[in-house]
């Protein structure tokens, strides 16, 4: 009979079902795991892959090191030590082998005082290459990060805008993704670069952007106009099949506008999407500007990149090839890490890849 | 082939000839939105020479003119007009020449890069888990990883600057072996992940199962079965290998001084030998894309199973 009553329709509420379990009932609860949430659960996923895992070590000490080490350092990426106004110049400073000394050096050694050493030597413009290495790592980092920066947020505006939109508008934006995409990049990039390298230096004279450098602007505005089709497609792709789920209907449905619902609803869903390809883009854009600044499009000297640095050592490679091989070790180490790195996140963050 | 597959192929086949359109019209207006326009040279020039250069190149017409010119000596005659830095040739010309080394160079590349793949990867893939197949992805983690203009320049110190075992000149004989390896070493990791995970894959098959049950011998179970089916995904990197391989040969050709199509690239960027510019880059963009496209198409005969949209 009791069973019955239960079971009838009726709005009338039960009280009993309402009160507070007793300590009693709560010990028959069983807790398998503590209750997580799904970026905990990541995060534990991602340090128990030990391959991401150092990778992610590796990644932090070399941009520690960018950052950190320019500051104390006491040369400068820039500064000719054989060139000091008002003495004659001391071609003894140039292309100096590791841990060696110029002739003014090795006189004030001799005189009681310190010097620091030249850990890697020194170029054949006399610069300290070991500071020139660390600043060309900043350089290549920096610009690896805010190139994946500008195609997320092309690439996140125009997919999320497709997807949201649909019909006609999605058509005609895939249409012309499709047609960029199959462009072959990098000769596309090669041929904006060294276009922009002639044309833009005179656009941004004389503005904030001057400081900066035309070629690294220049590479900036060929990942912004090439490089955003595959995240906008990405992100096209999440937003499609997540505009179909309830909730959103039940925001259109109080009357959410539609930024208000892509901004709030759809966006953030595919966050963990979003960060692995830029983590995957970073090094790709790192790759490609090393491969520039190689073949003359990259930073503006004296500035170094990675990429200029091993383009400069060419020409020495019989007598200084560890001029070489030192940027060569940076380059393949960060681009390595960060390729492992965001492996390993996607294998911790992509919920469809967990089985 | 049914209507559904025609009506892709015709689909990629217009996509393509957009495409190749598109290359061309940016790369013209590109390069004339340069100051002074493409066949600006540097060494100031008398008026007279000027103007009868403009007159001659029809520099004087409009730009919309000059471009339909442009487009319609491409599509009929092939021209690209001619050279500016080197008097008296045609970019086509120069283009031909570089191309003799640089087909061979990227050929030989490839197929070394397809049978190495292939053969590290089916090992790989068969003999999963062991020393051999750690190894082997090891390895080729650390070739993906690695830019062609790094892999050239380290295998130059190794082999040419220390161990004096091969030239550093790509001109010189042999010249041409280490710019091959280090173009083919990059595809070649690619190449062998793809064999390897799609071996893998078919492993696990129900058919290759069934071959088993009923006796097949193993080698035919190998190379009858599961090679066959594995290599088909192969197919569709034919046309990223050959980008790859054409903008690796950019650098290689410069690292080891190859008479090649790259080099005279590079240095036509160089020497703002504009014409030059517009035309390797149209023609080197025309190959990838119809690489692209034939890769594409191969696959979706090869396979029907494959669905596209």
């Amino acid at each position: 009979m009791k069973n019955e009553a239960t079971k009838k329709m009726t709005m009338h509420i039960d009280v009993e079902d309402l009160i507070p379990a007793t300590a009693e009932e709560k010990a028959y609860v069983v807790q398998m795991r503590p209750s997580t949430t799904f970026f905990k659960d990541g995060v534990r996923r991602l340090i128990k892959n030990k391959v991401a895992f150092v990778s992610f070590i590796v990644i932090v000490l070399i941009t520690l090191a960018a950052i950190v080490l320019p500051i104390f350092w006491p040369y400068a990426y820039d500064d000719m030590l054989g060139n000091v106004p008002g003495q004659p110049m001391d071609a003894s400073y140039n292309n100096l082998k590791p841990f060696t000394y110029s002739r003014t050096e090795q006189a004030m050694i001799d005189a009681g005082e310190s010097v620091f050493p030249h850990v890697f030597g020194t170029d054949s413009a006399g610069r300290d290459y070991f500071i020139r290495v660390v600043y060309g790592t900043r350089i290549s980092l920096a610009v690896g990060f805010f190139a994946s920066i500008i195609v997320l947020i092309i690439g996140m505006t125009v997919g999320a805008v497709s997807g949201y939109c649909g019909g006609k508008v999605d058509l005609i934006i895939m249409r012309i993704v499709d047609i960029i995409y199959s462009l072959p990049d990098m000769l596309m990039v090669i041929l904006l670069a060294s276009v922009l390298k002639m044309t833009l230096g005179s656009v941004i004279e004389g503005t904030v952007l001057e400081s900066i450098g035309s070629n690294i602007i220049s590479l900036f505005i060929v990942f912004g106009i090439l490089y955003w089709v595959s995240m906008a497609r990405l992100i096209r792709g999440q937003i499609l099949s997540l505009r179909e789920q309830e909730y959103v209907l039940a925001a259109r449905a109080a009357g959410a506008p539609g930024g208000w619902i892509i901004r709030k609803h759809l966006l953030p869903n595919c966050m963990s999407v979003v960060f692995i390809s830029v983590a995957l883009q970073i090094p790709s854009a790192i790759f490609t500007e090393s491969y520039l600044s190689f073949i003359g499009l990259g930073v503006n000297a004296p500035m170094p990149s990675l990429g200029s640095l091993a383009s400069d050592a060419l020409n020495g490679i019989t007598t200084y090839p560890y001029r070489m091989v030192i940027p060569a070790i940076v380059i393949s180490l960060i681009v390595l890490s960060l390729n492992l790195f965001g492996d390993g996140l996607r294998d911790a963050f992509d919920p469809k890849l967990n089985t | 082939m049914n209507a559904k597959t025609i009506s892709y192929i015709i689909k990629r086949i217009i996509l393509a000839v957009i495409t190749v359109w598109v290359v061309i019209t940016v790369t013209f207006f590109v390069m004339h939105a340069v100051p002074g326009g493409p066949f600006m040279g540097e060494k100031a020039i008398s008026e007279a020479a000027q103007k009868a250069l403009e007159a001659k190149y029809g520099l004087d017409k409009p730009l919309g003119v000059q471009y339909v010119t442009y487009l319609k000596d491409i599509v009929t005659k092939f021209d690209f007009g001619p050279s500016l830095k080197q008097r008296g040739r045609t970019v086509v010309g120069i283009i031909g020449d570089g191309m003799k080394t640089s087909v061979k160079l990227g050929l030989i590349a490839a197929v070394i890069a397809l049978a190495c793949g292939v053969v590290l990867g089916s090992i790989a893939a068969l003999r999963r888990n062991t020393i051999l197949d750690r190894i082997v992805m090891v390895m080729t983690t650390a070739f993906v990883s690695m830019p062609s203009f790094i892999m050239g320049s380290l295998l130059l110190i190794i082999f040419a600057v220390k161990l004096h075992v091969l030239p550093a000149n790509g001109a010189a004989a042999g010249g041409l072996i280490l710019p091959i390896i280090t173009l083919s070493l990059s595809p070649m990791a690619h190449i062998t992940r793809l064999t390897r995970s799609s071996m893998l894959d078919v492993l696990g098959q129900d058919y290759i199962r069934t071959a088993k049950a009923k006796g097949v011998p193993y080698i035919r179970i190998i190379f009858g079965h599961a090679l066959k089916n594995s290599l088909l995904p192969v197919i569709t990197y034919f046309g990223p290998m050959l980008a790859y391989i054409v903008t690796g040969s950019l650098v290689v050709e410069q690292i080891f001084a190859v008479p090649g199509i790259g080099r005279a690239f590079i240095s036509s960027i160089t020497g703002r030998d504009y014409p030059m510019i517009m035309g390797t880059t149209i023609i080197l963009a025309a190959l990838i894309v119809v690489m692209n496209l034939i890769s594409d198409i191969l696959y979706k005969i090869v396979d029907p199973r494959i669905t596209l949209e």
